[in-house]
């Protein structure tokens, strides 16, 4: 079993204005979309369950920067916005697909709990805790097929998120067993927020950190911060390298927090204020923003017209949306066989 | 009489039985500290505490299955499914063990259980969580199954549920909890296998059984204003299911539209419409109606979403059908 080097990170590491800015406008971007989000589903424009994806945008978008999704592939479940949107996805696209409009991603068939985009390679927005993690899987064992039955080179890897709360489910310790005993290039990435829905960890779980559980099935955990964009860029391409050269699978514990509610209906009074301050303190957007800024990366005004930039992108994805077309009764039909 | 909402007369109902049978506990995700998804356990944690009441990880098929096991033995669970989509996850510890102990012991062995949820469509939920589950387990022999639209009917067979010494898997509606209704001050139970006639009419009989009762009555109201007396049956009880009750509102009626919100093909509905068409065959004056959900998954988009479902339109439409009136 090959272990995984992961550097500690101080400050920017390594990298570039570059490579770096790209990461903030995209967590930016995710913020701002999450907080307009948030702010239609007040207007109604927007129904059902919505799962907010602030505060975790630096788990999303620094380990999707470390994929190529023209190979790789990327599974979460229902709170995808933020996957969505780091995978590449138009905001527009997106946006309109909470509009329930005919324009969105999914034809206004899977609203904001399923997001796709087959050609970005973003199998969705799963609905069911835990279901898309055998799923990855699958994903996964189609890569490792094609690579040793159709002689193709480099077939790529498949990145599983999901959440604390899905790690207790048997599709999660079925799947890794499986990838294990059949070499799998896949990354599998607990979300660990700390919470599922109103129950906190270690209310529900034998042990609060998650990577122990990679020893029983013959693979690398790791833990990384999930709060900061750079640590989880580095930790997820030194795992991806790893995957790549050895197609073995890796399970990585994101630690991280959500700031909203479970959903948009849910007033999060299990938790203390004092708590969500104190990560909020930690925040993955202020984080990338001081280090590059004391790195001289960055100034108050380049981060203002990034900001203005961003608001004016989302703006225009709420006005695509409101724009677009209901679906025609008739599709109701449609999307159920090829 | 109070008047007080499903929720609250299913919060009655456990806490009834939880008094009196100290072998009764419940278990499920969000049941104890967040006192249930959609409130109906609050306050049992506090009153009851551990392990009377349970939260839960995530894992659908280890606690339905370890509630088998402890039914097996003599204790009395109610499993919470924060939703009957959930509950497809546990599936195999409800049909192959609950369902199942009792006639492959050879009749040693019983399973006193009660699952429960809300199950069928909410609203802006999309394919996944919106689905109507009853007729996988009204499949099932060795399953009872039963559906309450009121909050007389949630607290009365709730009660029997958990007494009977069956798996009973009861079926409830996110939208039906806030639907409010009378409910005696004294202690009743309602028995499982008797339907309820709704509303007493003569010339057409509408059954349907769960959610969609309210809507079959505003459907019968919209055909009195037609000159239409219609009769509504509720079935209450699927499994087993009180045919007798659906014959005899048949034979005066001689007409009959089902009504139910699950998928059409080999659907609970679709049962009960060949139960008539059989056994009514020569009271009937046209074909047997079924008003279910197109077959189609569910759609995000509210207005497709409306449109897949029953509705007061459909539903008039079909007896206006029977009746010949179109
Ligand atoms: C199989 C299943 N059980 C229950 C639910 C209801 N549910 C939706 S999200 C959730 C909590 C999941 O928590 P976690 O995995 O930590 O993800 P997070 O919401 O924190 O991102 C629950 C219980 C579900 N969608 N699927
Ligand atoms: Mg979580």
């Amino acid at each position: 079993m090959a272990e995984v080097e992961v550097q500690t990170v101080k400050g920017v590491g390594k990298h570039k204005k570059e490579f770096l800015l790209p990461l903030l406008r995209q967590m930016q971007l995710i913020r701002r979309f999450e907080e307009k989000s948030a702010q239609m589903y007040g207007l109604r424009k927007i129904g059902g369950f919505c799962h907010l994806y602030n505060g975790q945008e630096a788990v999303a978008v620094g380990a999707l920067s470390a994929l190529d999704l023209t190979k790789d592939y990327v599974l979460t479940a229902y709170r995808d916005h933020g996957h969505a949107i780091a995978a590449g996805m138009d905001p527009k696209a997106v946006m309109a697909e909470l509009y329930g409009k005919i324009t969105g991603c999914s034809r206004g068939k899977g609203g904001s709990m399923h997001m796709f985009d087959a050609q970005r390679h973003f199998l969705g927005g799963n609905g069911i805790v835990g279901a898309q993690i055998p799923m990855a899987t699958g994903v996964a064992f189609a890569q490792m097929y094609r690579q040793q039955v159709m002689d193709r080179k480099d077939t790529g890897v498949t990145l599983c998120f999901f959440g604390d709360g899905a790690i207790h489910q048997g599709a999660f310790h079925e799947s890794l067993n499986l990838a294990a005993v059949w070499n799998l290039p896949a990354v599998y990435i607990v979300e660990n927020n700390q919470f599922g829905m109103g129950t906190a960890v270690k209310r529900v779980s034998a042990v609060e950190d998650f990577e122990v559980k990679a020893t029983g099935y013959r693979m690398p955990g790791i833990t990384l911060d999930g709060m900061n964009v750079i640590a989880m860029h580095d930790g997820i391409k030194a795992a991806v390298a790893q995957v790549r050269e050895d197609r073995t699978p890796v399970l990585i514990d994101a630690k991280t927090y959500r700031y909203k509610g479970h959903s948009m209906s849910d007033p999060a009074k299990y938790r203390s204020r004092d708590e969500l301050e104190a990560y909020q303190e930690q925040d993955p957007i202020l984080i990338l923003k001081a280090v590059m800024s004391d790195a001289g990366m960055i100034d108050d005004e380049e981060y203002k017209q990034l900001d203005d930039e961003i608001r004016m992108i989302v703006q225009e994805a709420v006005d695509f949306a409101e724009s677009s077309d209901e679906p025609e009764l008739a599709t109701m039909y449609e999307d159920i066989y090829v | 009489m109070a008047e007080i909402s499903i929720r609250d007369a299913l919060n009655q109902a456990l806490d009834e039985e939880m008094a009196r049978d100290e072998r009764v506990f419940i278990l499920g995700e969000e049941v104890g500290e967040y006192n249930g998804a959609y409130k109906v356990t609050r306050g049992l944690l506090d009153k009851y505490g551990v392990p009377r009441v349970l939260d839960t990880p995530i894992a659908e098929l280890g606690f339905t299955g370890l509630a088998v096991g402890a039914a097996t033995v003599g204790l009395r669970p109610v499993v919470e499914w924060m939703t009957f989509n959930f509950s497809l996850l546990a599936l195999d510890q409800v049909i192959n063990n609950a369902a199942k102990m009792r006639h492959m012991s050879g009749g040693q062995l019983s399973v006193p259980i009660v699952f429960r949820g809300p199950n069928g469509p909410a609203e802006y939920l999309s394919s996944q969580h919106s689905q109507a589950l009853q007729s996988l387990y009204v499949h099932v022999p060795g399953l009872k199954v039963a559906a309450y639209a009121t909050p007389y009917d949630a607290k009365g067979l709730l009660k029997t549920a958990i007494r009977d010494d069956n798996p009973v898997v009861l079926l409830e509606s996110e939208l039906a909890y806030a639907w409010t209704g009378e409910v005696p001050d004294e202690e009743y139970t309602i028995p499982l296998g008797k339907a309820d006639v709704k509303r007493e009419g003569s010339e057409v009989t509408l059954i349907t059984y769960s959610k969609p009762v309210r809507m079959v009555m505003e459907a019968a109201s919209e055909l009195e204003k037609l000159g239409v007396d219609a009769e509504v049956v509720d079935l209450r009880s699927l499994r087993p299911l009180d045919e007798e009750a659906i014959y005899a509102s048949v034979r005066k009626t001689n007409r009959a539209v089902v009504v139910d919100e699950s998928w059409p093909v080999a659907s609970f509905g679709s049962h009960v419409a060949w139960l008539i068409s059989r056994n009514c065959f020569d009271m009937l004056d046209a074909q047997v109606e079924l008003v279910s959900s197109e077959d189609v998954p569910m759609p995000y988009n509210h207005t497709l979403e409306l449109a897949v479902q029953p509705s007061v339109e459909k539903i008039v439409a079909a007896a206006k059908r029977v009746l010949y009136m179109e």
